[in-house]
């Protein structure tokens, strides 16, 4: 089984080019497997694990690419890692308008572009610092999607861009929208009315999606990243956005999207809030603390696209478990099967951490005790949520919104590693995410729901669907597509984790569905 | 005192891009000026240096 190693020395490329590289040479070539990795530690120890490591990847430095290929023969092998190098030079080469000028430091690229207002900064972590506060010493905002970057780092970035009344969106900010453009992963909705503040890049997109389809759109959305409410981060950008879209004529209303905040950072916020002009929706998931002022608070995600709307056109509007109860109820009565699932163990696998924390939340509200973030076979708890983008189970590899593998593995482990009968399920869509999420976890269900027909074991699925009919990946097409495989599809979230909870505990579906 | 607005709120998107080429791709597809830097690791990929290289130019 030969294992061929080669080094590129001082050659940098993306994770995210790197990951399709590999996949598309994999698939081309046959070949078992197609690594593509910068050298650092953690990619090292990454190769070791897995079995692919050398004498050549032990030597090489973070600065080198380390290309490994494991395939039948020697042959297969050097051509695979021929077919590697010649797609990284394809790509590094260019063929997009900006190859003959692509500069290689932020001041080079100013020297081109003296007005720029904005940098996008998805370096490592660990030299976010350096570039970041460049930026911002430079004039530019800075939206910094990277993570991995210590929380000194992110009070001193955030101080920096204070001082000079810029935004710093991040770290780990997922998601931005500003002036209409999006930034990062986000949904295609046009601009409009509502400014939001989001300490969650899936919270933002679930939002932006609902008000789309409500009719309204985003004016601007702030990201801060998820640590902004912390105590040691303070609210710093969260207190500056708000203020900011107080005062943006273009915005009529605000929603803040984020985990409760810490109690140091509670009085100004609190403070922060009172002072606004406009309709301010809070969905501070799991919190149910009363701002005061002009403040709705809200539960889900979905409750604070619909009470923004409602603000915005002076409705009344009031919460309700499901948009469509009698259709739930003959759902819950036609397709789940004499309650045969009744008292199964419900299991969430998510790629969106703020859909995962709503789901956790809401089913620990139906069905007591949820574990969060366990392994598969770790039987301590009945019911559990999983977040699969945290950095738990993401190393070395890209987001599970662009490589729908890291899922799909946890997918296929079901009939031997867990005892779960109901499976909730996130699917997001938007620019920057997986050209068709769907197809592999749908082919991955396949194989799980056979392997459970042959145990003699029932599973019920549930999904929601982030997105707009704008998305790339054409969002009828993506509920078809589960619809077909036997999968209970929701519009929101929260609906989906209801359902899941009705599925295992009957009783509390009559009630939910509002037919008791 | 009336809080002020982020300046780029008025303003178009002039953006660098350092990192993930697929978000330049992203914005020139959405019509918005964007320069990519063909990135590398600062201070030959030693972080150590760089912070104390970024705390040198304050």
């Amino acid at each position: 089984m030969p294992i061929r190693t080669e080094i590129l020395p001082s050659f940098y490329q993306d994770s995210v080019v790197l990951m399709r590289v590999a996949a598309q040479v994999k698939k081309e070539q046959a070949v078992r497997e197609v690594a593509a990795f910068m050298g650092t530690d953690t990619n090292k120890a990454l190769l070791a694990q897995t079995g692919l490591a050398t004498s050549e990847s032990a030597a090489a430095t973070a600065e080198d690419l380390i290309l490994t290929v494991d395939a039948d023969t020697e042959e297969r092998a050097a051509s695979a890692l021929e077919r590697v190098a010649e797609l990284l030079a394809e790509r590094r080469d260019g063929g997009g308008k900006d190859a003959e000028v692509s500069p290689h430091t932020l001041d080079s690229a100013l020297r081109l572009m003296p007005d720029a207002n904005l940098a996008t900064i998805s370096v490592p972590g660990e030299f976010v610092r350096f570039e970041a506060l460049r930026a911002l010493r430079r004039g530019l905002n800075v939206f910094v999607f990277s993570d991995n970057v210590p929380v000194a780092d992110e009070v001193e970035l955030k101080k920096e861009a204070l001082s000079r009344g810029l935004l710093c969106m991040g770290p780990d900010c997922g998601t931005a929208y500003l002036n209409g453009a999006g930034l990062g992963f986000y949904n295609v909705t046009t601009r409009g009315r509502v400014g939001c503040v989001a300490a969650s890049g899936t919270g933002l997109q679930a939002v932006a999606s609902r008000l789309a389809h409500l009719g309204e759109g985003v004016s601007h959305g702030i990201g801060v990243g998820g640590r902004d409410l912390s105590a040691e981060v303070g609210g710093m950008m969260t207190l500056f956005a708000l203020r900011g879209l107080a005062a943006d004529p273009v915005t009529k209303a605000i929603v803040l999207i984020s985990k409760p905040p810490h109690k140091d950072v509670v009085p100004r916020l609190s403070e922060t809030l009172r002072e606004i002009d406009k309709p301010v929706v809070v969905c501070c998931l799991g919190s149910n603390k009363d701002f005061g002022g002009r403040t709705v608070n809200v539960r889900t995600l979905d409750e604070a696209a619909h009470a923004a709307v409602a603000q915005l056109r002076g409705e009344t509007w009031a919460p309700a478990a499901f948009g469509d109860p009698a259709a739930v109820a003959g759902r819950l009565d036609t397709s789940v099967g004499d309650g045969d699932l009744a008292g199964a163990a419900v299991l969430g696998l998510f790629t969106g951490g703020t859909l995962a924390h709503e789901a956790h939340l809401l089913l620990t509200e139906g069905l007591g005790d949820v574990g969060f973030n366990g392994d598969l076979t770790d039987r301590s708890r009945k019911h559990n949520v999983i977040d699969l983008g945290d950095d738990a189970y993401t190393v070395g590899r890209p987001h599970p919104m662009i490589a729908p593998e890291i899922r799909t593995d946890f997918i296929r482990r079901l009939s031997v590693d867990s005892t779960a009968g109901v499976l909730i399920l996130d699917i997001v869509l938007g620019v920057g995410a997986h050209d068709d999420p769907a197809a592999p976890v749908v082919e991955a269900l396949g194989d799980v729901q056979a392997a459970y027909a042959a145990a003699g074991r029932r599973l019920a699925v549930v999904a929601s669907v982030v997105g707009t009919p704008g998305d790339p990946q054409n969002l009828g097409r993506q509920i078809s597509q589960l619809t077909e495989a036997g999968v209970h599809v929701f519009a929101t979230n929260a609906e989906a984790a209801r359902f899941a909870a009705m599925v295992a505990e009957p009783k509390l579906g009559r009630k939910l569905a509002g037919s008791d | 005192m009336k809080p002020p607005i982020p300046k780029i709120f008025d303003e178009p998107l002039k953006v660098v891009n350092l990192g993930l080429a697929m978000f330049a791709d992203n914005l020139r597809a959405e019509n918005i000026d964007v320069i990519h830097v063909d990135w590398r690791p600062p201070a030959g990929g030693d972080a150590r240096l760089a912070n104390i290289l970024a705390a040198l130019e304050d």
